[in-house]
C-alpha cells in the first residue's frame, strides 16, 4: 500500500521504534545500505529554499545508492508557469520513485499525496508541519539518552510560532513519564491548545520565563530561534530576538548529562563557546537527520 | 395564523432557529431542485418561542443531511410519506464536510489553488471544532461562507 509522511503522528510509536532501530543500524553499518536504493530516484520538490533539509534528503538518498532530481525554488519549477501541485506530482510520479516536498503553503504536500503514485514526504509546509525534523529530534533523544521516556525536557525561546516545538510536544506526549518546562517570554508562550491538551492528558508542565532557574532540573534543553518572518512588527522582533542566549555560565548550572538540542540554524541563542561542551548535541542532531531520512526512504519504498 | 398545506412526500425541517431558514435553503441548494418548497419564518413555538420551518416536497435522499447537521444539529428532520410522518431523523455532527465552508487561512494551499475542495473534519466533537483538512486551521463561525 502506498504510504506517505505528512505528520509525525502518521506513524504509531511501534512503527517509529522500527524506523529508529533501522536508523540505528544504518549508523552502525552504513556499508550494508550503500546500494539499498540503487536504481531508485528521489525527487526533491522544494518550492521555497531550504538548504539544510534539501541537502539532508539528497545526502540520505545518495548514501543509499540512489539518485536525486528536483528543483530548489518555485521560480525554477513549473509552478512559475501556474501549474498546480496536483499536476506537478502526477508528472513527478512518472520521473521518480519517491518525493520530498517543501512548500510555503500549508497542506500542499497533502494535496500532492492525494494525487501521487509514489510516496510523498512532507519536507515542511509553511508554519504547519515539518515531520522529518520531529523524527530527527526523536531519534537524537532516543540515541543519546537511550529512551524516549522518563525525562524532563525544557523547550526554550519562541514557543508560540515554532512549529518544530509544537510538533515535538505532540510526538512526545505519546511516551511515558515526560515532564515539560516551557521557557519563553510572555509574548511567545506556548499556545493554549497545547497546554489544554497536556492538562487533559494529565501530563505535567510548567511555564517559566527565566532559563537559569530551571536549568538544574533539565535532562534535555531544546533551544529555538526567534524567527523574524513570524513577526509583523520589527520592534517586537528586535526586543525578543536575544531574550535567551545560552552561554557557558548558564550551562554551568545544568546537569553533566543534560543535552542541548536545536533544530538549527541558530543565530544568537546559543553562544559559540557552548559548541565544544560535550552536552551540545545540535550538530550530532543534523547527522541523525540524515540517518532518519535514510530509514524513512527505505521504509516508504518498502525496502526496509 | 398562516396555514401551509400538508405535503404528500418529502421532508419537513422543524425547529430551525428563527430567521435561519433562508440560509439553510441556500446551503441545501434547494433552488436547484425542481420541487415545491415552503419557507415559514417566525412560526410560533412552545419550545423556542419563534422558529422557522422548511417544507420540501422531494425525495429525502436529495437532502444533504451532513450539511444540515453541520449548520444546526438541533433541527428536527421529519420524513413524510403519504402525508404522514414516517420517520424523525436525529442529526449527528458530520465527521467531514466538503465545500460548505471555506478555509480563510491565507497560508493554506486552498488560498492559491482554486480548484481544490474545501474539506473540514470534525476535530473535537465535544466542542464542535472543525479543522481544515489541509492546514488544520480551526473553523471560525464568524468567517462562515
Amino acid at each position: 500500500m502506498l504510504r506517505h509522511l505528512m505528520s509525525p503522528l502518521d506513524f504509531t510509536t511501534e512503527e517509529l521504534d522500527r524506523l529508529f532501530d533501522l536508523a540505528g543500524d544504518i549508523e552502525k553499518n552504513p556499508g550494508k545500505y550503500a546500494h539499498a536504493c540503487e536504481g531508485r530516484i528521489l525527487a526533491t520538490c522544494f518550492y521555497e529554499p531550504s538548504t539544510r533539509t534539501r541537502l539532508s534528503f539528497e545526502s540520505a538518498m545518495t548514501r543509499l545508492g540512489g539518485r536525486v532530481i528536483g528543483f530548489s525554488d518555485a521560480a525554477s519549477s513549473s509552478a512559475a508557469k501556474g501549474e498546480s501541485v496536483s499536476d506537478t506530482i502526477r508528472i513527478i510520479s512518472c520521473y521518480a520513485d519517491i518525493c520530498a516536498m517543501r512548500h510555503p503553503k500549508e497542506g500542499a504536500p497533502m494535496v500532492a499525496a492525494e494525487k501521487s503514485l509514489i510516496p510523498v514526504i512532507n519536507a515542511g509546509d509553511g508554519g504547519h508541519q515539518h515531520p522529518t525534523q520531529t523524527l530527527t529530534d526523536l531519534l537524537t533523544i532516543r540515541s543519546l539518552k537511550g529512551s524516549l521516556s522518563g525525562f524532563t525536557i525544557g523547550l526554550c525561546g519562541d514557543l508560540k510560532f515554532g512549529r518544530t516545538v509544537h510538533s515535538l510536544i505532540n510526538a512526545l506526549v505519546r511516551y511515558q513519564d515526560i515532564r515539560f518546562l516551557f521557557i519563553s517570554p510572555e509574548e511567545l508562550r506556548v499556545p493554549d491548545y497545547i497546554t489544554d491538551m497536556l492538562g487533559k492528558k494529565g501530563i505535567p508542565y510548567q511555564e517559566v520565563i527565566r532559563l537559569e532557574d530551571v536549568m538544574p532540573q533539565l535532562d534535555l534543553l531544546y533551544m529555538t530561534r526567534v524567527q523574524k518572518e513570524r513577526f509583523f512588527n520589527e520592534e517586537d522582533y528586535v526586543r525578543l530576538k536575544d531574550f535567551y542566549i545560552l552561554d557557558s555560565a548558564k550551562l554551568s548550572r545544568a546537569r553533566p548529562d543534560m543535552l542541548v538540542l536545536h533544530p538549527l540554524p541558530r543565530v544568537n541563542e546559543i553562544s559559540v563557546e557552548v559548541d565544544d561542551d560535550p552536552r551540545a548535541a545540535y550538530f550530532k542532531q543534523a547527522q541523525y537527520g540524515v540517518y532518519v531520512r535514510m530509514a524513512l526512504i527505505l521504509t516508504l519504498l518498502g525496502l526496509a | 395564523m398562516l396555514n401551509v398545506g400538508k405535503i404528500e412526500e418529502g421532508f419537513v425541517l422543524d425547529h430551525i432557529k428563527a430567521g435561519k431558514s433562508l440560509e439553510l435553503y441556500e446551503h441545501l441548494q434547494l433552488d436547484k431542485l425542481d420541487c415545491t418548497v415552503a419557507i415559514i419564518k417566525n412560526a410560533r413555538s412552545n419550545k423556542m418561542e419563534k422558529k422557522d420551518i422548511l417544507k420540501v416536497e422531494c425525495d429525502i435522499h436529495l437532502l444533504n443531511l451532513d450539511v444540515l447537521a453541520f449548520l444546526d444539529h438541533n433541527i428536527t428532520v421529519n420524513v413524510i410519506k403519504n402525508g404522514e410522518i414516517v420517520e424523525k431523523k436525529e442529526l449527528d455532527l458530520p465527521r467531514q464536510i466538503k465545500n460548505v465552508i471555506k478555509c480563510h487561512n491565507p497560508r493554506c494551499i486552498t488560498s492559491i489553488e482554486q480548484e481544490l475542495p474545501h474539506i473540514f473534519y470534525l476535530a473535537d466533537a465535544e466542542n464542535e471544532v472543525y479543522r481544515c483538512k489541509y492546514c488544520e486551521e480551526k473553523y471560525s463561525p464568524t468567517a462562515k461562507a
